[in-house]
Order: C-alpha cells, then structure tokens, then sequence
C-alpha cells in the first residue's frame, strides 16, 4: 500500500549502485511488485502520485489503483508504472544535485521578478 | 400486477443484499490487502444497490416498510434470493466464480432493466449497472488469471466451477412473474439474459482450459419461494443481529 511501496521506490534509489547485491540476495517476500499510482483529478490537470498497489501485471495494477485510490472523489483518468521503471534520486545525491544554492539568489526565477518591480 | 412486481423486486433487492453480505465476510481475510479492498468494495456496490430495490419494494407494497425493515426483520422463508448467492465464499476461487456466474446474467438483466418502462427501475438499474460493469471486468480478470495460473490455481477454479455451476441454472429461470413484466417491459426477459451469460462465459472457458460442466439433470431451485439452505439461517442472524438486539437504533 501507499507508504510501504513509497518505501519500495526509495529503497531502490539508495540501492542503485548496489546493483550486484541486491541481485544476489533472496526475494524480500512473495508479494507482487509495486507498482507506482498517479491520478488526475480532471482533465487537464496533472496526474499526481497518489501511492501504490501491489499487483502481478499493468491490468490488475490498474484495477487495485482504482479500487485503493480512485473510489472517493472525483477521478478522470489514472496511471501505473511499476516502481522498478522509476528512478530516483539518493539522499546523497541531494546536496550537489539539487542544491538551489542559497547563496546563489540570483539562480532564482524569483530574483528577476523581484527586479522588474 | 403490484403485488407481481414487489415479489419481482425483492428478488433483485435480496439477491444483492445477501451477496454483499457474504463478500463483506471477506473483509480482513482476502488474499492481499488491495483485494482485500476491491471486494469491500464490490461488496458495498451490491448492499447500495439491495437497499434501493427494497426501499421501491416496500414503497410499492404499501406497508411502510423501508429497506431496513425489509433487510433485518424477515426470516429466512421470507427472502428471495437465489440460492447461488447465499453459498459460503470457499476460497477465493470460490468467491471469484461465484460472481462470475451472478454477473454473467446480473449485468444484462440490468442492462435489459435500464430500459424499464418504470422510470424508477430504470434509474436504479442505470447507476448499478455502471458499478456492475467494472464487477464483471474484475471477475473476468480473476477468472483467466486463476483459470491460467498455476497448477493449484487452474485445480481451485475448476473445483469452483464444478460446485457452483448447477446453481447458475435459477439465475435465469423464469416463472409467471418474470415472463408477464418482461411482456409488460417492465421487468427482464431471462431468455436473453441467459443468452448473454452463455456468451460471456463460452468467451471464458475457451480463454482458459477450465472444463465446462454439463448442465445439471436437477439444478437446485427454490430460492425464489423461500426454500434456502441452512446457510442462509447463520447468513442472517449474524446480519440481523444488531438491528434486532436494538430495533429502531440510529447510527
């Protein structure tokens, strides 16, 4: 479900250049593979992350989503990706990688509206 | 003709109340958690749609009984539902077959209801078919992954199938109530409602190596005159017992 499959894309970002380990240990468990739910709430709008199924195949991953995720409220359309097709960042990652620099102000887009003004 | 379609409606209002009920049993004990959420979920969609076929039965009986009423104080002679739909739910094969076969004729007879003359059956049949077409798209899915799974599986369903499939034949056998409201277009032809069922089904069992039965020589019937199983007695007490330990209680 939603926070443990979270879990599930994080883990395999940290374990990204541990391909070799990872591959040789034993499954964790006999659950199906995660799989990532992203909804659109109407048309038009972004399809944002709203958690995560676990199922054997696309289909079924689509009608778990819909059945955890798209009952309550309005839903226009929803998607699934298995998690292993999602690469993410590390934490490590984070400070070169993302970093906005906060001595660097004039890298914000902010900065320049503040100017014309 | 009133009293004809009251008993007519009862038959949809039950058939789903006593459904729902047995795929609420499922509740914390399914397989995985995400089906362990779809069948509460198929489950509510059939209580909803029970609870507005009783309530337009009570209304048209005209003895101010509502849905509740009509849900927790009647025994078990006083109910109509098939007899497929109150048998336990086994594994899950057993529950997934169960609703192919109820769904394989329920979807058409809503579809054919939709067109009802009486506007009020045809606004109820409108909004549940619209949840029964997403129930048969689940059941289907089931249907050929377990049929096609793994050897335990296949053994599971064909198991399912040859337990449940004598008690589709009530599904679609009309009496003198069903044929003068489908005359009257008010109700459902069950001819073409089988004619529909056997469509979806040929199309499962030649998508999987499942092995259909051949029709039962006496399919167990009664259901529709109050005549159940001793199932339905426990089905019962257990659904009824809090609305009869505090009649009248609001929550």
């Amino acid at each position: 479900m939603g926070a443990r499959g979270r879990r599930g894309v994080r883990r395999k970002a940290a374990g990204v250049k541990k391909v070799a380990r990872a591959r040789a240990a034993p499954p964790p468990d006999t659950q199906w593979p995660p799989w990532e739910v992203f909804l659109q709430e109407r048309s038009g709008a972004p399809h944002e992350h709203a958690g995560s199924v676990h199922a054997p195949d696309a289909e079924l991953a689509l009608q778990n989503a819909r059945d955890t995720y798209a009952r309550r409220g309005p839903v226009t359309s929803l998607w699934v990706v298995e998690s292993r097709h999602i690469s993410a960042t590390t934490p490590e990652d984070s400070p070169s990688y993302l970093g906005p620099g906060p001595d660097k102000i004039y890298r914000h887009p902010r900065f320049y509206r503040g100017a014309k003004e | 003709m009133s009293a004809a379609v009251v008993e007519f409606l009862l038959r949809l209002g039950d058939d789903r109340l006593v459904l729902g009920h047995r795929l609420s049993e499922w509740c914390g004990h399914a397989p995985i958690v995400e089906e362990d959420i779809a069948l509460a979920n198929l489950a509510l969609d059939c209580i909803g749609q029970a609870s507005a076929w009783l309530e337009l039965a009570g209304e048209l009986e005209g003895r101010g009984r509502s849905a509740d009423q009509l849900a927790f104080f009647r025994g078990p002679p006083e109910f109509r539902n098939c007899l497929l739909v109150e048998q336990p739910n086994g594994d899950f094969a057993c529950t997934v077959v169960r609703q192919v076969l109820f769904d394989a004729v329920g979807a058409n007879v809503l579809e054919q209801l939709s067109r009802s003359r009486d506007a009020r059956i045809a606004a109820i049949a409108a909004r549940a078919l619209v949840e029964v077409r997403y129930h048969v798209r689940h059941g289907r899915d089931w249907w050929l992954r377990l049929g096609d799974g793994t050897e335990d599986s296949h053994l599971r369903m064909q198991h399912a199938v040859d337990e449940l499939w004598p008690f589709g034949a009530e599904l679609v056998a009309s009496d003198e109530i069903d044929r003068s409201l489908a005359e009257s277009a008010v109700g459902a032809d069950l001819e073409l409602a089988r004619a529909a069922s056997e469509r979806e089904l040929a199309g499962l069992f030649a998508r999987t190596g499942l092995e259909r039965p051949e029709p039962p020589p006496f399919p167990p019937s009664g259901g529709r005159q109050g005549k159940h199983g001793e199932q339905l007695d426990h089905l019962l007490s257990e659904m009824q017992s809090v609305a009869r330990a505090h009649p009248g209680a609001q929550w």
